[in-house]
């Protein structure tokens, strides 16, 4: 079995109290204080996640547009110079090899990121379409750290580390060259929380010393150290999909109800599958569900209609924020209408629930 | 950790508290912090008959969904459905949110479980 990793970040984490899990090969804080403190933090003050775990990867090239725009279901060609678009890569059955942002410099130049289960998957599956594309692909990820910076406050404690005047940095573009802590890195105004916040992408050695000044300088705003535990509650409260959840590799973008990030008009690999199935009609959806009876709807859990297997749970949480529980299912399309009844199979049990609308909570970002 | 005394522990974070023949089942100050915050509570079944080491429930914190093993055997007699509807109180009281009661059918089994001594010398480990 091999090592697990640890990020810049592994001693700031021992002292600030954090609880130590795998993921990903890395030995990550799922929590310090308490998943629904953490939660809660994001979610009114802000909270500062060690996301270095992440992959990066850069593209340069005269085909370096060409090349991503080919790779990812979105049309990166409708990008400014620093902007950011989300999308999935898709393979040739059009289901999804992985999700990423995807950051425009240039057309001669982009800079991926990617989730740090898939990293290898990701980059040999890149190189692997990067033939006949005048392009060169370096990964970067483990030269990289990431803090994400998330909440209404996040700005607010950001700029105090910063005379980069951060209302220049829109939603979804991003600045280099920024000097946090008197210290180079890259800053994007995105996030996975449904809150405003930043991304911001350093070297090793400045990794430590920027998390320290954030928790220093962020007591009066009510700063908190916030872990993978609760970075998976808010995404799913705000409907951000998880690869291994909401899809994979046997899952396609559309059935996932990602369509808003699908651009069919611009080619990509799958894309002709995808066309197939939406002109079809899709045989699976994905829809929100709450529950009825008591219990919670775990990723996996099996969703029935009178006995018959007919989907299964991608997320399901009590959510700290709405009070409910409720979940994200995978289900044959012929149950996907509002107010639907179905049952939730819990530990050999049928737990009613009813579809309804997946905009759990009202994403609260600066556009 | 706060550890109450007069009660027994088990080495999986249950307490229990004997009235009589009978006793009352919990989960410790420690459970609940490795726990997080409770937000569903599966109870056995009155009438129920556990073996020691038998599961007799779940207790699912925001994050994952735990097994819990009853620390004692006898015939269940009564369940905390008041607990069952607001299951955080395992939270913030532990030790005054009883899960179920049983009837002892083997008293002697108290022998093997901890002192409240014992058990805050073995959390400390």
């Amino acid at each position: 079995m091999s090592e697990l990793k640890r990020t810049s970040l592994y001693e700031s984490h021992l002292k600030a109290g954090g609880k130590i899990v795998e993921f990903a090969g890395w030995e990550m804080p799922i929590q310090y204080e308490g998943l629904v403190a953490e939660h809660e933090a994001v979610r009114n003050n802000v909270g500062i996640f060690d996301v270095s775990h992440m992959g990066e990867v850069s593209v340069k090239g005269k085909d370096a547009e060409k090349f991503v725009n080919n790779l990812v279901t979105n049309d990166v060609s409708l990008l400014n110079p620093n902007q950011i678009a989300y999308a999935m890569m898709c393979n040739e059955n059009g289901g999804v090899v992985d999700d990423l942002l995807n950051y425009k410099y240039s057309e001669d130049h982009y800079f991926l990121v990617i989730n740090a289960s898939n990293v290898d998957k990701d980059f040999a599956w890149m190189q692997k379409q990067a033939a006949g594309f005048d392009v060169e692909l370096v990964n970067l990820s483990d030269s990289m750290s990431e803090i994400a910076v998330q909440g209404p406050k996040a700005q607010e404690l950001l700029q105090r580390l910063t005379d980069t005047n951060l209302d220049e940095i829109a939603f979804f573009y991003f600045k280099e060259g920024v000097k946090v802590c008197g210290l180079d890195t890259i800053v994007s105004r995105t996030g996975y929380t449904g809150e405003d916040g930043f991304e911001v992408y350093m070297s090793h050695e400045a990794a430590p010393v920027i998390w320290e000044a954030l928790l220093k300088e962020g007591q009066d705003l009510g700063v908190k150290p916030t872990g993978l535990g609760c970075r998976d509650t808010l995404r799913f409260e705000a409907g951000l999909p998880l690869y291994g959840n909401e899809f994979d590799d046997n899952i396609s973008p559309l059935e996932a109800g990602l369509g808003f990030f699908v651009k069919l008009d611009s080619p990509f690999i799958g894309s002709d599958v995808l066309v197939k199935q939406k002109a079809e009609g899709l045989a699976r959806k994905t829809v929100g569900l709450e529950m009825v009876d008591r219990g919670v709807p775990r990723h996996g859990y099996e969703v029935a209609v009178n006995g018959e297997v007919i989907g299964h749970i991608a997320t399901g949480y009590t959510s700290p924020t709405l009070g409910r529980t409720i979940a994200n299912a995978l289900i044959d399309a012929k149950y996907s209408e509002m107010g639907t009844e179905v049952d939730v199979l819990i530990r050999g049990k049928a737990a009613k629930a009813k579809v309804v609308s997946k905009r759990f909570y009202t994403k609260q970002y600066k556009k | 950790m706060n550890v109450v005394k007069g009660l027994y522990y088990s080495e999986d974070h249950e307490w229990v508290k004997v009235e009589g023949g009978k006793a009352k089942v919990g989960v410790s100050d420690h459970a609940a912090h490795q726990l997080g915050d409770i937000v569903y509570l599966e109870l056995p079944e009155v009438g129920a008959e556990l073996s020691a080491g038998d599961v007799f429930g779940v207790i699912e914190s925001v994050k994952a969904a735990s097994d819990s093993y009853s620390p004692v055997s006898g015939v269940v007699t009564a369940v905390n459905e008041e607990l069952a509807d607001g299951p955080e109180a395992i939270n913030s009281d532990p030790y005054e949110s009883w899960i179920f009661e049983l009837e002892l059918s083997d008293a002697s089994e108290l022998e093997g479980l901890m002192t409240a001594e014992a058990y805050e010398a073995f959390i400390a480990e």
